[in-house]
């Protein structure tokens, strides 16, 4: 049975990765999960430059999920590089490194420091509803995607994931725009913008007032944009959103990524990630299937 | 490397979610329950230690991070002393929990006190509210030249009173009088005119603050367990961090992470 997928031109010996910013970059789940077990580790937004990110409280329950605000606090590209590379070198596991800056420069910053690192792929993060500056910002304008796609490009070496937010009207126009700047994957959905209100305090549960939604309540929403891209552009899609089992993950799939990064379900259970590769090859047993591959796009119009 | 690695991951005994088993359940005071689990988690806890606990119900995701209250390591059980926090909460269904029932843990979890620290001191365990009961274990276990407990609760619903008193003296300070000195945990030691030179303390964060301020003016040294909104509770998500009076290492910013470089810190070098 074949699990490998190849996600622009770097081959995954699995599908399976995590989403940025719930994973770290593995240290703290190494003690519950073998590493070497992943299609790849997808680590926590990286900048140019430490940033302390916002105030606490930076997460809460909702039911079917969570929020958060952390805003990207990360200890800066250099020491990324000096401590948290080096950890994941030690793994046979795809290394993705997730990029995220308050101007283009820099973004251009951090692939251009990463270009000669022993990184696989970079994902930018132009979606994140959690700070002020960068981020979203350049993830709601059509213009502004390919814009930073293009000038990332210039400076990285390894392919680039660009990684949608679900905070727009229309996805496919989104990852047309970042197709036609010369992105060679995308990555959806990051969280979904929301809020939520302590009615006994009667004040904001978070301290940055709003916050992104993840978790399971949000899988149907990730499924139909990650569908909806994938009818639009060419390039490999890694899904995610609420993946909290194989099932979701193969659904995903069937929706048309070549790959899915699980989430906040780590938080739920630690290892969930490797019963998510067992539970996709379980599922390709039963179904009689040689290939993980035969499941990409592979939803049927019902008749 | 890479092989080497590989190599060593093979023998690693990985950590894991593991189904307790309840072993007790009982309501102290109103809305504070107790409950004793059986599990892995006691073999190896410290005072000041925290697990994760999960509820049966997956649309509630994250682990309740509740402090260890006591162990009793040869029968591998743990206790958990812990408020419940509302109507459809986690906490409200860990408390219908009973006696033969599984609940899904992670732990022990995060830093406890240091213990080596007291030795030859007079020493203040200083709680408050829902954070007294970690201090339980810890005066089990402290060794110290003199044992002094102060407590505060809201009013005559105390809990723990009986077995805090077989472990150190106590002193209780309740906001109405009800018990002990009316007011906070500085007023009952400043009541009984005590002296410490060092603090372990564990509580709402105004209290905290007013504890930390206390043994900067004493100039003792003072350690402190924090509290913060978690998710992942192993290190991970940053959603728990406190801020720090030095650039923390790890973060490379001016912040800690609650969950794994604490919940224990050293009062001073944490922001309050």
């Amino acid at each position: 049975m074949n699990m490998k997928v190849n996600i622009a031109g770097v081959e995954w010996k699995n599908p399976v990765t995590v989403a940025s910013g719930t994973f770290g970059s593995g240290a703290e789940y190494a003690d519950f999960v073998d590493l070497n077990r992943l299609g790849a580790v997808t680590t926590k937004g990286v900048a140019n430059v430490p940033w302390p990110g916002n105030p606490t409280p930076r997460v809460a329950e909702i039911c079917g999920g969570m929020m958060n605000a952390i805003g990207l606090q990360n200890p800066g590209i250099e020491l990324f590089c000096k401590r948290d590379i080096p950890f994941l070198k030690q793994f046979d596991t795809k290394i993705i490194v997730n990029v995220c800056g308050k101007s283009p420069e820099d973004y251009c910053e951090v692939a251009e420091r990463l270009a000669d690192e022993e990184v696989d792929m970079l994902e930018i993060n132009i979606s994140c509803p959690n700070v002020k500056e960068g981020g979203i910002a350049f993830g709601q304008n059509p213009k502004a995607a390919e814009d930073i796609t293009r000038a990332v490009k210039k400076f990285a070496k390894q392919p680039v994931i660009m990684k949608l937010s679900p905070n727009v009207t229309d996805i496919a126009e989104m990852a047309k725009a970042v197709e036609a700047g010369g992105a060679d994957a995308v990555s959806l959905i990051n969280t979904l913008t929301g809020m939520k209100i302590d009615i006994h305090r009667r004040t904001f549960v978070l301290a940055n007032q709003t916050g992104g939604v993840s978790g399971p309540a949000i899988h149907p929403i990730a499924v139909r944009m990650v569908y909806q891209a994938a009818q639009a552009v060419k390039l490999p899609i890694i899904g995610m959103g609420g993946i909290a089992g194989a099932e979701d993950a193969i659904e995903m799939m069937l929706a048309g990524a070549s790959a899915v990064s699980v989430g906040t379900a780590n938080f739920h259970n630690p290892a969930v990630t490797v019963e998510i590769v067992e539970g996709i090859e379980e599922y390709l047993r039963q179904n009689h299937m040689e290939d993980v591959r035969e499941l990409i796009g592979a939803v049927r119009i019902n008749a | 490397m890479a092989e080497e690695r590989r190599e060593k991951e093979k023998d690693i005994v990985r950590k894991r979610k593991e189904n307790a088993v309840v072993v007790s359940q009982e309501e102290l005071a109103e809305g504070i329950f107790s409950m004793w689990i059986h599990t892995e988690a006691a073999l190896s806890a410290a005072p000041g230690q925290f697990i994760s606990i999960y509820t049966s119900d997956d649309s509630r995701l994250l682990p309740r991070p509740i402090s260890i209250c006591e162990m009793n390591r040869k029968e591998g059980n743990l206790r958990v002393v812990y408020r419940v926090t509302g109507k459809h909460t986690g906490t409200e269904q860990f408390s219908r929990l009973r006696k033969g029932d599984t609940v899904p843990v992670i732990g022990p979890l995060g830093n406890g006190f240091p213990l080596e620290k007291a030795q030859g001191k007079k020493v203040f365990l200083i709680g408050g509210g829902i954070g007294v009961p970690p201090l339980l274990e810890l005066a089990k276990q402290i060794v110290c030249e003199k044992k002094q407990i102060v407590v505060g609760y809201r009013d005559k619903h105390t809990f723990l009173k009986e077995e805090f008193e077989k472990n150190g003296t106590l002193y209780i300070s309740t906001e109405d009088g009800s018990v002990g000195t009316m007011g906070n945990v500085l007023d009952a030691v400043r009541e009984n005119a005590l002296e410490a030179d060092i603090i372990y303390a564990c509580g709402p964060t105004p209290m905290l603050r007013a504890v930390k301020a206390y043994a900067e003016e004493k100039d003792i040294v003072c350690y402190v367990s924090m509290e913060e909104r978690m998710a992942c509770g192993i290190g991970a998500c940053l959603g728990c961090v406190c801020k720090t009076v030095e650039k923390d290492q790890h973060s490379n910013v001016h912040n800690r992470r609650i969950c794994k470089d604490g919940p224990v810190f050293l009062a001073a070098e944490v922001e309050l």
